[in-house]
């Protein structure tokens, strides 16, 4: 079971819009949405951010992505991230075209780089009810 | 006639010191009371004149009812009231209701008060709802992540324009440079030690690619701004800095999912402000910039235009941005260096603007100052306000 964090909070908390996304992630399913129009989008939402669509169907991502910019926090940006430092917060182009906030792990802190091809990993010592999508960078440990 | 006319003008300022351990606490309202007192006196108008209200919050008030309660403290009959929401641009976008409010006659006088001051320590404990953001979207889909607070993401705009247009940290650094040495010639602000771009790059790494010294330094404080009608300003004490451009655009809070992290929204507000005012860049005597980082400045040069995309680290490079210099930029030092004081922080860009604009900036002061440009920023690149002042 992987764990790539050595802090553990904060866990999300689903909610009523959210809970289908976080279901998944215990299978390991990386869920974005795509509206009627065709629409793509991340984070879980009621609503389709270009049109206000409801009718939304839920799709899942490949996992493939590539690095569009980061940083290196090496001082914690909370105090729950104390243990962690330093650490890559991320955003991730998804090659569906939705960008993502996760954070960058198996991957040399001071050697990171836009562009880097990235692929999904979950860590499921976080909580019984759902597990966290993070991406590392493909071929190797960056 | 679309847009504002340059019919409403600051006549007042106030502004607390930004100090980072006060030695005393304030409840809201009182701050409120306490900066209205100086801001109406700076201005020379009475109380009973005040029939508008820009604000922030009220601790007390548990954020309902706001400008009740302050209407009822302050002694104000507002004929128009706004809570602004707007994070660090709050105090340019406070300025910019009461123009409009002014100008199309819901009120005469509008005062704008902002302040972030430590309260005495709450004998009930931290309100529930502070501690508990259950369904925010950031808190589920960033904070997991430690996408937390401001850092991070002026610091991933950093990164992703270096890696579009190239940026030396020594390029960055020189903006926290040139703004301590307004610093030092402003006894207000809270960072007086000269500081050489070496400093900066010795001070500890932040977020990579920050450096601590391109940091704000968050302070308590608070800051207010009188505002009034054509009219009335002819007959105030100050000279009035008229109102000629305002702009405002928001699109995104997270910056994951701002679409174009290198065109910012600052653009479209800034744009409009100048075309509004029949203003050119080059016109302008002193740029007030928001800057919780250095790579806000940056940002803000390119696309509020004074140099085009890609050419900020050049631009200053080879321009001194200091009050000796030929582009004067944050003469208080920038909060950089003048201290952030919370939500006051923003206005402190209004009020040294207004300071500039009638001759009392002290050992800074501009030879010239009659045209000027100030820009708020909020949340992460989120919101933004330009405003052009111009005094006649």
């Amino acid at each position: 079971m992987p764990k790539y964090r050595k802090g553990t909070s904060p866990v999300p908390v689903p909610n009523p819009i959210s809970q289908p996304f976080w279901d998944a992630t215990k299978e390991h399913r990386l869920l974005i949405q795509r509206c009627a129009k065709g629409h793509t989008f991340y984070y879980p939402r009621s609503h389709c951010p270009e049109c206000l669509s409801k009718d939304l169907t839920w799709v899942e991502a490949s996992g493939k992505g590539t690095l569009y910019s980061f940083t290196v926090a090496r001082r914690a940006t909370s105090p729950d991230f104390e243990p962690d430092v330093p650490y890559v917060i991320a955003a991730v182009e998804l090659v569906e075209g939705p960008r993502m906030t996760s954070m960058l792990v198996e991957a040399n802190v001071n050697a990171v780089a836009i562009g880097t091809p990235v692929e999904l990993v979950w860590d499921d010592e976080v909580s019984e009810e759902l597990s966290i999508p993070y991406f590392r960078p493909v071929n190797g440990r960056g | 006639m679309r847009g504002l006319r340059g019919d409403a003008a600051i006549v007042g300022v106030a502004e607390f010191a930004p100090v980072r351990k006060p030695d005393r606490t304030w409840m809201g309202v009182e701050a409120y009371a306490e900066l209205a007192r100086q801001a109406l006196d700076d201005a020379g108008i009475p109380l009973g004149e005040v029939d508008g209200m820009m604000t922030g919050t009220v601790a007390e008030a548990g954020s309902l009812f706001t400008p009740g309660l302050l209407a009822e403290y302050l002694g104000i009959r507002s004929a128009f009231s706004e809570v602004v929401d707007l994070g660090g641009a709050a105090g340019a976008g406070a300025v910019l209701r009461a123009a409009m409010a002014i100008e199309t006659g819901l009120c005469e006088t509008a005062i704008c008060m902002l302040h972030t001051l430590p309260r005495p320590r709450n004998p009930l404990g931290q309100p529930g709802w502070m501690r508990n953001p259950w369904g925010s979207p950031q808190v589920e889909f960033d904070y997991t992540y430690g996408a937390i607070g401001q850092n991070y993401a002026y610091a991933t705009i950093a990164n992703r324009y270096a890696y579009e247009y190239g940026l030396k940290p020594e390029q960055l650094a020189k903006i926290a440079v040139d703004q301590r040495t307004n610093a030092v010639a402003n006894p207000k602000a809270v960072f007086r030690t000269p500081i050489d771009i070496d400093d900066v790059l010795n001070s500890p790494m932040i977020v990579d690619p920050l450096h601590m010294l391109e940091i704000v330094m968050p302070c308590f404080g608070g800051a207010a701004v009188v505002v009034t009608s054509r009219q009335r300003a002819k007959r105030a004490k100050n000279r009035p800095a008229y109102i000629v451009g305002g702009g405002e655009n928001t699109t995104h809070l997270s910056i994951t999912y701002e679409e174009d992290m290198m065109a910012s929204p600052i653009k479209a507000a800034a744009d409009r402000a100048f075309d509004m005012a029949g203003v050119k860049r080059s016109e302008i005597d002193m740029a007030s910039l928001y800057d919780c980082y250095t790579i806000t400045v940056l940002m803000t040069l390119e696309d509020a235009g004074f140099c085009g995309k890609g050419e900020g680290p050049k631009f200053v490079e080879e321009h001194d941005m200091t009050y000796k210099g030929d582009f004067p930029m944050n003469t208080h030092g920038g909060q950089l260096s003048f201290g952030q004081a919370g939500m006051a922080g923003g206005m402190s860009h209004v009020t040294e603007a207004y300071l500039q604009m009638t001759g009392r900036a002290g050992d800074r002061q501009l030879k010239k100052a009659d045209t000027v440009f100030v820009h708020g920023n909020g949340g992460l690149m989120s919101e933004q306000v330009s405003l052009v002042l111009r005094g006649e």
